[in-house]
Order: C-alpha cells, then sequence, then structure tokens
C-alpha cells in the first residue's frame, strides 16, 4: 500500500512537469485526485488495513494529496505566467507611432500676451476696465490736456467719424471715465487693454493695434512707485534679468513724464540689430498723472496723486516670440498661428 | 534736429565723449536717434592747389592737373571734372587714401596718362550733395581760394564732427536751437553756457529811409521786430557758417539767407529777410489775409490764402505768409543792396493752422508752431544784423522797428519743496532744488511758502508747479528716484464675470481645436455685396470714417463673421485650405440721436474643410452638424439652459435650409449655418463654410445658472431602444420634446443613435431611432411600467407626427 502511494506521487509529478497547458493540469487533477481519481481508489482500498497501518497509511495519504495539490498550483501559476508573456509578446505594437490626432487650436499670441500682461497686475490688485473704441474727443484728447491744436495731437493722427467722434487713439480715455466714475472713492488700481486705431499703414505700424493703460491713484503715489511698479512688471515679463531705465518724456497727461527702456531681450544690452546697437528697447511710456487730468476727473490734485502707464502689446509681444513683421500678427496665416 | 557736437562746443566746453553726450541727453528727455560721423573712413584727403590744367593727348573729356600739396610737394592728377579751375584750392585725395564708400585710391594710368591721386566731389567726401551750394551738387568742391595747401581737409569742411540726431518731444521747442541744446548740456556737464557776444556798429539812417510795422491782428502776430540793413553784398557766406549749416541740414545758398538761417538755428528764431526795396514804402502791415488774396512763395508755386491765414503784407498786398514762408517777389536776389530783416512771434496755434492747410512745412513753421521765446526777437535781429556786418556783407541801419503790443509778463511759478518730495519721494532740500533748477537757468528766489521760480521766455512749457518738478526730476536723474510699490489700502484684483467668461470661452475654442484670430475693426463696404444684402438691410447701417486710410479700412463692422471669412479665404490662397477660426470682439452699430454708436462684443466662429486625418482616423468633415456640437458642448460648458434651435431659411447669405437660430430660452443669441453658396463662390472657396455668430453680452446674460448636486441613482436604470419610421420633414427637436412630454418623469435622456433613409420607406420617409433611458430615484423600474411608458411614447408619435413603429 505504502508503495503504491509511493508510486502514485511519482507517477503525479511526472505527470506534472511534463504538462505545459492548464487544460492537461486540470486532467491530471482529476486523474489522481478527483472522486474517481486514483489516490481516492486507494483510499478506498484501506478498509483492508490493520487498525494499526490505518493511521500511518492515512497519514500518509494526506500527504501525498498535499503535495500533488501544492505541485499542481505551482504549476498552474508557472504556466498562467507563461502564457501571459506570450500573450504580452503577442500584443507588441509601435509606440513611435503617431498618436490618435486631436485638432490644434490656439489663442492668437497677441491675446496669450495680453492676458499674461493683466495676470501680472491683478497679482498686484489691479481690475481690468473697459471703454468703448469710439470715443468723444473730449475723452480721447481734451480731457487728457490735449486741447484742439495742440501740437502734441500730430503724434496721434486720427480716425475721425465726425469733428468731435473719433477710433480713440489710444487706451488713455479710460482714466478719465473710470476716474469720473469712481471720484473722489480711492484708491483707483486699474488697467485697462484694448483696441486703438492711428492713421498710419506701414512696415511698423498697423492702423489698428493694442495697448495696455495702467492707472493708480490715491492719496500718496509717488513716481518712487511707478518705478517700482513697472521694475515688477518687466520683471515677471522678461525675466528676473530684465533691468530698467527711465527716460525723460512728453505726454500732455502726465508730467513728470517718462519713457521706459528694458535690456534688450535679444543681446541682453550687448547691442544688436533688434535694439539698434543701443542695448536698449523702448517698451512703453509713464508718468505722473497731470493734475489738469485729476481735476477734469474729479479729484483734487492737491490731495491725491497718480501714475499711468500705456504700452503696445504689439511691441511686446514681438519681443518675447522674436516676431520680425507686425503685419504677421494681422495676417492671421494659420500656418503662423499654430505656432503659439 | 541735427546738432553739430563741434557747433555746440562754441557754447558749452564739453569734456565728455559723444557718445557720453548722446546718452546724457537721452535720459534727460532729449532723446539721440542716431549718431552720425560724416569722416568716418575717409583718410588722407588734404589740400590742393591746382596749379596748371592741360589738355589730355588722347581724351577730350579729360584734363590733366598739377596740385601742390604744400612744402614741394607736387602731383600730377587726371580729371574729368569740368568746373576746376587753375589757381582753386580743392579737396585732394592721395594714393593710399580712403574715401566715402569705401573706395581706395590708387596709382593709374588714363588714357596713358598717369594719375596719382583723385580730385574729390563733395559726395565722395560723403557730404549730402542736397545740402551743397548749387554750383558745387556737381563737380569739385572748391575750397575757399585762401585755404592754405596740405592740410587735412576733414576739419575744414566739418569731416571731423559728430552729428547727433535729436528726436524732441513736442513741449521742447526751445531745443529746436543749438543754444537751446547747450543750455541742457550745460546743466547736465555742469558747466557755464557761453553765450554768443552781439556786436552791433549802426550807420544813421538815410533821409530815404522808412521803416513803419502796424499789426492789425494783434491776437495772431505779438511781436514784430523790423530791421534795416544797408549796402548788401550778396554772396557766398564764409566756410565756417556754410560748414554749420551743412552739419545742420540746412544748404547754403548766400550770406543773407544764409544768416537768417544760422540765427534760426543758433538762436531757435526763425528769420526772414525781404529785399527792403521791394517793399512798398518799407511799409509792413501784419494781418489776416482776405478771401481770394493769393501770393507766390518762394518755392514758385501760387499760394490761395484763407481768411484765417496770418500774412505779411505791405500796401500792395501779401509778400509772406506769416512763419510759414517768404514771398517769391521780395525775395532776396544777387541784385539786392538793402534788407529788411524780420523777427516776430506768431502764434503757434495760426501758423500750424496755416502750414498745415497749405501743405508746407518748413523749418521756420516747425519752430513757430511749438512757441518760441518771445523775449528773444530783438536780440535775433541783433545777432543777424552783427554777423552780416562781420563778414561786411551788411551794414546795420540805426533804424529798428520792434512792434510789440503787450510785452511779455515774466512768469513766476512757485514751487514747494515737500511737495517735490512728496511727488518724487525723495529728500532734497531747498537748497539743492535751487541749484537744480538755476543749473537749468530757471531763476530762483527762496520765499516762505517755497521757491519762486521764474520761467525764461524760451521755455513756454513750464506753467506749473509739476512741470518744475519734472525739471527737477530729470536733472536730479529718474534713475535716481527709489523703486516702490504703492502702500495703502489692499485692493482685490479680479476679472470681472464677464471677463472671465471671455476667457473661458477662448480657452475653450482653443482647446476644441479652433484658431484664435484678430482682424480689423473697419471693413470694406464691399462686403455687404459679397454677403448678398439688400440696400436696406440693416447691418448696411454703419459708423462711417471721415477719412479713411482706404476704402478696404472706410467702415466700422457690424457682423464679425466676413472677417473670418476673409482669413479663410487668405489661407486657402495660401494653399491651407481647411480652417477652423475664431475672434471675440466689437461689432458698432449707429445710434439715433446719441454721440456714440452702440459697441456690442460678439463671438464669431467660421469652420471649412476638414479634421486632419492620420493613420488610424478618417478626417472629419467640418460641417454645420461639427459646428454645432462644438456650440452645443460649449454652451453646455458654460451653463445655459434650455438651448433651441429655430431653422431659419431667411437670412440673408446663409443657406436657407442649413440655417438656425440659437436661442437660450426666450433669449435669442444668434445664428449658426452654412453659408449660401453664392456667398461661398464670391470669398473664393473651394469648400463649403459653417459659421456661427453670438452675441456674447447675452450669452453672458444667460451663462452660469447656478448648478445644483443631484443625489446620484441608487436604482437600477432601464434602457430601451426605439426606432421609428416617420416624415423627414419633421425636426428631430419635435420628435424628441414629444418623447419627454409622453415618457413622464421617469424618462432621463433621449438620444438620436442613428438616421436610416432606405428603399423600403417612402421617399419622403426616414427612420430615426432613439436610445430612451428611465430611471427613478426611489425604486427599480418595472419591465412593466417601462413597457407601459414606451408604448405611451409610441400612441404619441403615431397621433401628432404619423410615426410608425419600425420593427
Amino acid at each position: 500500500m505504502q508503495e503504491k502511494l509511493k508510486n502514485i506521487l511519482y507517477e503525479a509529478q511526472q505527470e506534472l512537469s511534463q504538462a505545459d497547458n492548464l487544460e492537461e493540469l486540470n486532467d491530471i487533477r482529476v486523474r489522481y485526485l478527483g472522486k474517481k481519481g486514483q489516490l481516492t481508489g486507494v483510499l478506498r482500498g484501506m478498509g483492508a488495513l490493520s487498525a494499526g497501518e490505518r493511521p500511518i497509511i492515512g497519514q500518509l495519504a494526506n500527504e501525498v494529496r498535499s503535495q500533488i495539490e501544492d505541485i499542481l498550483e505551482l504549476r498552474t501559476a508557472e504556466i498562467k505566467e507563461k502564457r501571459k508573456i506570450v500573450q504580452l509578446e503577442s500584443e507588441r505594437i509601435d509606440v513611435t507611432l503617431p498618436g490618435t490626432s486631436s485638432m490644434m487650436g490656439r489663442r492668437h499670441p497677441l491675446s496669450i500676451v495680453q492676458e499674461e500682461i493683466e495676470e501680472i497686475f491683478l497679482g498686484m490688485g489691479y481690475t481690468i476696465e473697459e471703454g468703448p473704441e469710439i470715443e468723444t474727443d473730449f475723452y480721447n484728447f481734451e480731457a487728457l490736456n490735449l486741447p484742439k491744436d495742440h501740437p502734441a495731437r500730430d503724434m496721434q493722427d486720427s480716425f475721425y467719424i465726425n469733428p468731435e467722434v473719433l477710433l480713440r487713439t489710444q487706451t488713455s480715455p479710460v482714466q478719465v471715465r473710470t476716474m469720473e466714475r469712481t471720484a473722489p472713492g480711492l484708491p483707483v488700481r486699474i488697467i485697462a487693454p484694448g483696441r486703438v486705431y492711428r492713421r498710419d499703414d506701414d512696415a511698423t505700424h498697423s492702423p489698428m493695434f493694442n495697448q495696455v493703460e495702467g492707472l493708480v491713484v490715491d492719496r500718496r503715489v509717488t513716481l518712487a512707485d511707478l518705478k517700482g511698479t513697472l521694475q515688477v512688471f518687466v520683471e515677471k515679463m522678461f525675466g528676473p534679468a530684465t533691468k530698467t531705465r527711465f527716460r525723460t518724456s512728453f505726454f500732455p497727461f502726465t508730467e513728470p513724464s517718462a519713457e521706459v527702456d528694458i535690456s534688450c531681450v535679444m543681446c541682453g544690452g550687448q547691442g544688436c540689430r533688434v535694439c539698434s546697437h543701443s542695448g536698449w528697447l523702448e517698451i512703453l511710456g509713464c508718468g505722473m498723472v497731470h493734475p489738469r487730468v485729476l481735476e477734469v476727473s474729479g479729484y483734487n490734485p492737491e490731495e491725491v496723486t497718480g501714475f499711468a502707464f500705456g504700452m503696445g502689446i504689439e511691441r511686446i509681444t514681438m519681443l518675447k516670440y522674436g516676431i520680425d513683421d507686425l503685419r504677421l500678427l494681422f495676417e492671421n496665416d494659420l500656418r503662423f498661428l499654430a505656432q503659439f | 534736429m541735427r546738432v553739430s557736437f563741434n557747433w555746440l562746443q562754441e557754447y558749452v566746453d564739453i569734456d565728455v565723449s559723444p557718445a557720453a553726450l548722446a546718452g546724457s541727453l537721452t535720459l534727460a528727455g532729449l532723446a539721440v536717434e542716431g549718431m552720425e560721423e560724416p569722416g568716418k573712413g575717409i583718410e588722407k584727403v588734404y589740400t590742393g592747389k591746382i596749379l596748371k590744367i592741360d589738355t589730355h593727348p588722347n581724351a577730350d573729356k579729360l584734363v590733366i592737373c598739377q596740385v601742390a600739396l604744400g612744402g614741394e610737394e607736387q602731383t600730377q592728377i587726371v580729371t574729368g571734372a569740368t568746373n576746376v579751375r587753375q589757381g582753386q584750392v580743392v579737396p585732394v585725395a592721395i594714393v593710399g587714401a580712403k574715401l566715402a564708400g569705401g573706395l581706395t585710391i590708387k596709382k593709374a594710368k588714363l588714357r596713358g596718362m598717369e594719375s596719382r591721386g583723385m580730385l574729390c566731389s563733395g559726395a565722395e567726401l560723403g557730404l549730402d550733395p542736397d545740402i551743397l551750394p548749387e554750383d558745387q551738387q556737381h563737380g569739385i568742391m572748391i575750397l575757399p581760394a585762401d585755404t592754405p595747401v596740405g592740410l587735412d581737409v576733414k576739419p575744414l569742411i566739418g569731416l571731423d564732427d559728430v552729428i547727433m540726431e535729436l528726436e524732441l518731444t513736442p513741449n521742447r521747442g526751445d531745443c529746436m536751437s543749438m543754444l537751446g541744446v547747450a543750455r541742457e548740456v550745460a546743466a547736465l556737464l555742469k558747466k557755464p553756457l557761453k553765450m554768443p557776444v552781439i556786436q552791433l556798429s549802426e550807420i544813421p539812417p538815410g533821409p530815404e529811409d522808412n521803416v513803419r510795422v502796424d499789426i492789425d491782428d494783434a491776437d495772431l502776430c505779438r511781436r514784430y521786430v523790423a530791421r534795416l540793413l544797408k549796402n548788401v553784398k550778396i554772396g557766398p557766406s564764409p566756410a565756417w557758417m556754410q560748414q554749420r549749416l551743412r552739419a545742420a541740414g540746412v544748404r547754403p545758398i548766400s550770406n543773407v539767407v544764409d544768416v537768417t538761417n544760422y540765427v534760426m538755428m543758433e538762436m531757435g528764431q526763425p528769420m526772414h529777410a525781404f529785399d527792403y526795396n521791394k517793399l512798398k514804402d518799407g511799409h509792413i502791415i501784419v494781418r489776416r489775409a482776405v478771401t481770394g488774396e493769393t501770393i507766390v512763395s518762394l518755392d514758385k508755386a501760387e499760394r490761395k490764402l484763407a481768411p484765417d491765414m496770418l500774412v505779411i503784407t505791405d500796401p500792395g498786398g501779401p509778400v509772406a505768409v506769416a512763419g510759414v514762408m517768404g514771398g517769391l517777389e521780395s525775395e532776396v536776389t544777387e541784385d539786392t543792396t538793402a534788407v529788411l530783416l524780420e523777427s516776430a512771434y506768431f502764434k503757434p496755434v495760426s501758423v500750424r493752422r496755416t502750414s498745415r492747410d497749405l501743405g508746407l512745412r518748413s523749418e521756420s513753421s516747425s519752430r513757430f508752431e511749438k512757441g518760441i521765446d518771445l523775449t528773444g526777437c530783438l536780440r535775433a535781429a541783433d545777432r543777424a544784423a552783427a554777423l552780416l556786418a562781420q563778414m561786411g556783407a551788411a551794414e546795420t541801419v540805426a533804424l529798428v522797428v520792434d512792434n510789440y503790443p503787450e510785452p511779455a509778463v515774466e512768469k513766476t511759478v512757485l514751487l514747494r519743496p515737500d511737495r517735490v518730495n512728496w511727488l518724487l519721494d525723495t529728500n532734497l532740500t531747498t537748497a539743492e532744488i535751487g541749484q537744480l533748477l538755476t543749473r537749468l537757468h530757471f531763476t530762483v528766489q527762496e520765499d516762505s511758502s517755497g521757491l519762486l521760480v521764474h520761467v525764461p521766455g524760451y521755455r513756454p512749457d513750464i506753467s506749473i508747479e509739476v512741470d518744475l518738478i519734472e525739471e527737477v526730476a530729470r536733472l536730479y536723474g529718474y534713475n535716481r528716484v527709489k523703486n516702490t510699490l504703492p502702500t495703502g489700502v489692499i485692493t482685490q484684483g479680479a476679472r470681472t464675470y464677464a471677463q472671465r467668461l471671455a476667457l473661458n470661452i477662448k480657452d475653450f475654442l482653443a482647446g476644441s481645436g479652433f484658431k484664435e484670430v484678430i482682424t480689423y475693426s473697419f471693413i470694406n463696404t464691399r462686403v455687404f455685396d459679397r454677403l448678398g444684402l439688400p440696400e436696406e438691410n440693416p447691418f448696411r447701417n454703419v459708423v462711417k470714417l471721415q477719412n479713411p486710410l482706404s476704402e478696404e479700412q472706410a467702415v466700422m463692422r457690424t457682423l464679425l463673421f466676413p472677417g473670418l471669412l476673409e482669413v479663410l479665404q487668405r489661407n486657402s490662397n495660401r494653399r491651407v485650405k481647411d480652417g477652423a477660426v475664431f475672434e471675440l470682439g466689437r461689432v458698432f452699430y449707429p445710434r439715433e440721436g446719441e454721440l456714440l454708436p452702440e459697441e456690442v462684443q460678439m463671438l464669431a466662429v467660421a469652420v471649412t474643410g476638414s479634421t486632419q486625418g492620420s493613420w488610424n482616423a478618417r478626417p472629419v468633415s467640418m460641417d454645420f452638424y461639427y459646428l454645432k456640437g462644438c456650440l452645443e458642448t460649449l454652451l453646455a460648458y458654460l451653463g445655459v439652459k434650455d438651448v433651441a434651435y429655430r431653422p431659419a431659411a431667411d437670412i440673408r447669405g446663409f443657406h436657407p435650409g442649413r440655417t438656425a437660430i440659437v436661442q437660450a430660452g426666450d433669449v435669442e443669441l444668434g445664428v449658426i449655418g452654412e453659408l449660401h453658396p453664392d456667398v461661398q463662390e464670391n470669398y473664393e472657396l473651394s469648400q463649403r463654410v459653417t459659421v456661427l455668430e453670438l452675441n456674447f453680452h447675452r450669452l453672458i446674460h444667460v451663462s452660469g445658472t447656478p448648478k445644483k448636486y443631484q443625489p446620484l441613482p441608487k436604482f437600477p436604470g432601464v434602457e430601451r431602444d426605439l426606432a421609428v419610421v416617420v416624415r423627414k420633414d419633421i425636426p428631430a427637436q419635435e420628435i424628441i420634446d414629444k418623447i419627454y412630454q409622453a415618457g413622464g418623469a421617469i424618462l432621463r435622456d433621449v438620444q438620436v443613435f442613428d438616421i436610416y433613409h432606405g428603399e423600403q420607406f417612402a421617399p419622403d420617409q426616414h427612420s430615426m431611432a432613439f436610445a430612451l433611458k428611465f430611471q427613478a430615484a426611489d425604486r427599480t423600474l418595472t419591465d412593466e411600467e417601462v413597457a407601459i411608458k414606451t408604448d405611451g411614447i409610441m400612441e404619441a408619435l403615431q397621433r401628432d407626427f404619423g410615426a410608425i413603429l419600425r420593427k
């Protein structure tokens, strides 16, 4: 009997080691361990054994069963693993083939840069104001200290609708409109982005372009505040290493007035074609709000001061992306737009 | 304004390089836009005297010159120039010399005759022929006969100079003069300013000499100085003066004209010289022109004068347009023997208008326009007289009329030091502020309330305290002012709802494959013709520009999408045939009785062609349903409820069968539709185009329906498909609405999943298949319950639309 059990174990081991699929393993299991299996047959014959032999053989039979079961389990796992490996191998794809394409949309570069500028000032507590693109002469010029026949009007050749109404030449009228609405409330901290129009069309001028105006009015706003604010802006927009310089300039609606240059973003200030070898690039105009503008808008210039600045989004966009032709921005060539 | 570095040195001792000076001027507000070194690269050109001129044995058009170069040195040069004469002193480029444009002179043989060098023209020395005297614009440059021989020619003709090109702001008319710039330079470099000394020696007037000035229109002419010069000998002005005028970009003409130009360049006072003998009775009348009056100006053009133009007249009529240009008739000529010098102040606005209306801009008008020094007219006239006397060109008669009805009152502006320190955030003492202003030649007086600053006549731009603060700031240095950030109440920087929504839409569309474009707000009215809009169509009611640059940009747009069509067209012409673009921008509607038109922000989208396919995906046609799908997703994303698409067959420019009005509840948002084939053809587009134009303001209004959490279903839903055969002309939306209505509360969702046209149906019929989803919040639905509902739905469809269940 013992011999028989050992034989069963030996044969089962042999068969199991040769089996190479799950079906065979199952057959083997049925053949040895099933209700009609060999091991069960042996156990059935136990009745013929003596009381002394029975527990010994019983224990041996159980050991044989559990050994077979262990091997079965092991082989099952092995075969499953092998199958998986074969399956994975057969499922290999070319991962370098391009993926299923989805259409590529893009924001216009001017719109991207405008948002970027907005975000910088939103972060400094400014809100965004808007104003009409078709303006009265009063808001576009007169309230900004540019009476009729002022020579500085030559700086901005305008498109007129009638003698009193024109396409705004700058976003500055939004300053006046905002202050009129807010006065005497303080503080005023706004930016005003938008389209502006000047009667100029050549390689470096577009009859329509985009500006961002900024205005801060409060009880004690200084030129130092203006400088510090624009320094922060320039560093965020063009990188922390960018230097600024302030040049005296003239705008009828600010006094003192300045133009701000940044160290050339192309050459780092060494001098190149883009900066006309000066190392500097002009990017915006600014100044302390002229007392007459404050007064017209309802503030007492003895009590409050303010600063204002204005920049062209096209200029900044061109610098940021290295675009060398202004006209590209308004041609809307889809191959151009796909680059941003 | 061209500023000669050499000339400037006459007024200030400059101890910095031209480049350093340019940097300081730029920061102080006199932007140096360019630097020119006229003699750069020119070497080994000397003065030489032509000793002898012989004909060339082998060439008619060449001559052989023997030229003395100083000492014993002599050389032979063959030239083709026709203006050389024996005894002249000319610039000679010797062998090895370098000329403008990089030319190097070598020994040569010209038709067999040896030539060792070259006689130079102005152009060969880098001079602009336009500013050379007329007789030297062609041919060799002739130097004054007394010029020593063998000298380096560069300093003699101003080629050792550096010219700074100043870009002046409109407020700094005072710097349209050498003295004005010198004043700035002196202030920046902390140097004294050396004013030219005017020494006049006058001869008594003769009995026949008579000068009279009447100012009839004193509102436009605040001062008129007339000074008489006699024994005038017209000739060229001295070399030094010609050289300076050339440096300033002015062509030398004759001594009298050159002096008037010189004084204008030096002092900023435009002057005019009349031939005294051609003026009637020496009588000047300054008045507005009368209708019909004309004048032939110096440029030989007849000018029609308008009644608001100020003219200088004699009793016979106009002799000059005040401040703009002189008249031909009273012009100084070679025969002139007596000159009446005009040095006046004309009102800036008047000169500006007149020069604009006549289309005549001159060095003179550009100075008057910005406001000259009212107090300086007489001094300028004296300076000119003294210069002419000094060069022996005229004698000054002790006959000067200074008609100055209302002499200038000296302007005094109070400057409070604490105000300076407030605005600039500086800690300047009163004394420091005073010193800065004194350096700029303001006279400063300390007072209990601050500094009383006397403003010189040449600074009309300074009128209030803050103007002086800028003066202090720019001389102190903007870049020395601190950098701080505004303090005070903290404010929240945030976009408004509408601003955020605009960005969300742009990002959504960009994320969905559309490219944002920016097109001009002005359009050509031809756009409306291309769209086929009839005359009375409201979109033709536009805001017109009075002075457009071209017909292309003549009116403000009332529709956004035509701009997109142009974009598609332009891209199509460049062989980019497929496109999906959008723009968020304003349109403009005139408003009756209002000064300003209405500006409405619109969202327009246009698609044409198909998406790009790839190895595993077929291209998708970007048609009506493609765009509608995008719109549906967008509106859902924006939280717009109750969206409906109303078929619209009569919108001009659109396909009558493929266009819908987009509505949200009662609010009409806009239109979506395929372009009418005629319009597509007008835009030369090869593929169908579908466009969408929505009113952004209305979209804001209906967007953002508040969202509320709905508990997730606890009980399983039941799905049923329902296919019906129905007439094609029944809109799907009506059928869907009906299904919902009949399905009741437990019908949660209806989707169209198939449309089928087949031969088994009548030609006007098709099959529509719907996927229905039933679900209840409080129980598991029984098959029976659902069957009752689907039967009810079928009944309703049959009753109302004649639909038949498709088995």
